[in-house]
């Protein structure tokens, strides 16, 4: 069929101009940008070449490092977090329960609430005098904290917070739960083998194709937070909440430095980059894909 | 596959516990949205308003025309969600049921966008929309759902068609059919249940976007729901009864629309694929 090739385009055409204006085009904007000190409000613009670059890392903007420094403790912190937690849950909804739904539902419920809502719904729980928490806490007497408001303790909050929207991820787990083929748990019930068996050796190698996806999901979306830190903390108490990409608005849009702003983004690409590459070299060895090769 | 009693009851224990975790928000949203502010701030805290104050929502809906904020976001969730629907699953067609040289390639190169940032793509777009003299406009929200509706839903509508026999279209073109003909009279029937995933998707999406309408958005007569709330939010600092009503308010639309499709969503997400 010859006339394939024109159809083809003919029906993609919306999708490709749409990635060539809304993405490719930016995208080369955003790297020229990147190399002249424009801002809105000044009246000439200049190529400036690397300089904005040499001067986020020449440690001569503080911020930057800083930023730096806590967008990578939220990954770390996060990433793992969201992976152990919901793969248990998923293998939890997995096991069959009666009510298996409605647990489910509820597990992905929070997952769907605007970003605002949940802020706001967290800033309220997690309030020093009169939230909820805390008074549990004390309730149970338990030490009690500052949550979002002293240094020490906001990104774990914030990483908190981002716990109950987990729901997604523990649905994808679930979806790959669902595709172990069930003759292999019957192989390992006939070898008299226990649950901690079958996990060691069906249920956590069959699923690391799902884990994998995952986890360079959980990682893109975590280096890129930007929501919880502009509505429950705006980067505070003293700049410990300063996430990267918030630090990114504040110096393009509120401090209009576009064309140092857009290096920072080239930045955060770059490092996202690198992560994800670093999960795929190292998925080889970890990553079981049944029949070899991924479909 | 034999799961021993005990494990079953352990499990059940445990999802109890992990599921009261998640719902306790709620919960305790809804119950500070209809007490006043004496007894919301009772210690130890209390679970039952006494008396419900239902005036709460009405209170905390008109101090701010929240009215308004409601139409604006469901023109922009309305219209992302038209141009989505259609022209997602027009180029899911063309990456699936047509075949073509280098079609994979550039499918390819389109996935790859999933993983840049959105802060790359930001300054030069709102410079270009600034240019275009539609900051403080919708269109800068609108306009690119109707340029394939963002990759994610393609891929999710391209996992799916494929999955579709391709005797269905040989069977089409031996009586004469042409691509469109095919793509409007026998994918788009099959293929109901998927679109309205992407739909439901495209709804949450829109209707829970912060940053898009915080940078393009200027006046307060075209706030969002979600900007509403955040400015709300920077005004009436300790009024929680009041902050709970409004927040309980622009999250119920989205808990009815999740609990009418959560058949299909579920399904939907399960249909990224993952088949290992």
């Amino acid at each position: 069929m010859r006339k394939g090739l024109f159809y083809g385009l003919l029906f993609t055409s919306p999708a490709i101009l749409g990635f060539i204006i809304f993405t490719l085009g930016p995208m080369i904007a955003s790297l020229v940008l990147s190399m002249t000190d424009y801002n809105v409000f000044k009246e000439q613009t200049a190529f400036v070449g690397i300089d904005n670059y040499s001067k986020l890392f020449s440690g001569e903007d503080e911020l930057f490092y800083k930023s730096l420094g806590i967008t990578f403790y939220f990954v770390i912190l996060r990433v793992p977090a969201v992976i152990i937690i919901s793969f248990v849950i998923a293998l939890l909804l997995n096991l069959n329960v009666r009510g298996r739904a409605i647990f489910r539902t509820i597990i992905y419920l929070p997952s769907i609430v605007p970003a605002v809502a949940s802020a706001m719904i967290w800033m309220w729980l997690l309030n020093p005098d009169l939230g909820l928490v805390n008074s549990m806490l004390k309730w149970l007497h338990l030490p009690t904290s500052n949550w979002f408001y002293s240094e020490g303790s906001v990104i774990p909050s914030v990483v908190l917070t981002t716990l109950w929207g987990i729901g997604g991820t523990v649905v994808i787990f679930l979806a790959g739960l669902s595709g172990i083929p069930k003759q292999y748990y019957e192989a390992i019930d006939v070898d008299g083998g226990g649950w901690y068996s079958k996990l060691r050796h069906i249920t956590i190698p069959m699923v690391t194709p799902t884990i994998f996806f995952n986890t360079i999901m959980t990682i893109i979306g975590s280096f890129q937070v930007f929501n919880e830190a502009y509505i429950l903390t705006q980067g505070g108490p003293n700049n410990q909440s300063l996430f990267y990409v918030f630090y990114l608005w504040r110096t393009g849009f509120r401090d209009t430095e576009m064309g140092y702003a857009s290096a920072m983004a080239w930045v955060l690409f770059i490092i996202i980059l690198f992560f994800t590459f670093i999960v795929f070299k190292t998925s080889k060895s970890w990553v079981h894909y049944e029949g070899g090769e991924r479909t | 596959m034999r799961q021993s009693k005990l494990t079953l009851a352990a499990g059940y224990a445990a999802l109890l516990l992990i599921s009261a975790m998640f719902i306790i928000p709620f919960v305790w949203l809804l119950r500070s949205s209809l007490m006043d502010l004496s007894q919301i701030f009772t210690m130890p805290p209390e679970w039952i308003p006494k008396p419900f104050h239902w005036d709460n929502f009405h209170r905390a809906l008109t101090i701010v025309p929240f009215g308004t904020f409601f139409t604006n976001t469901l023109i922009i969730v309305v219209s992302v969600l038209v141009g989505t629907v259609v022209t997602s699953s027009i180029a899911a067609f063309g990456f699936s049921r047509i075949q073509w040289k280098g079609r994979d390639t550039v499918f390819g190169i389109l996935m790859s966008s999933m993983m840049l940032p959105a802060a790359v793509t930001l300054i030069p777009s709102f410079l270009g929309w600034k240019m275009l003299g539609l900051y403080d406009t919708y269109y800068p929200l609108i306009v690119p759902a109707y340029f394939g509706g963002g990759i994610f839903n393609i891929f999710l509508l391209r996992q799916f068609y494929l999955t579709i026999p391709r005797d269905f279209d040989e069977a089409a073109f031996v009586d004469g059919a042409t691509y469109f003909q095919i793509y409007m009279r026998i994918i788009m029937p099959l293929s109901r249940s998927v679109l309205i995933v992407v739909a439901l998707f495209s709804f949450l999406g829109s209707w829970n976007d912060f940053m898009g309408p915080l940078i393009y958005v200027k006046s307060d007569s075209l706030f969002t729901l979600a900007l509403g709330l955040q400015m709300f939010q920077g005004t009436y600092t300790a009024q929680w009864d009041l902050l709970m009503a409004a927040s309980a308010a622009v999250v119920l639309p989205c808990v009815i629309v999740f609990l009418i499709g959560q058949r299909y969503f579920l399904e939907g997400i399960t249909l990224t694929g993952l088949k290992g």
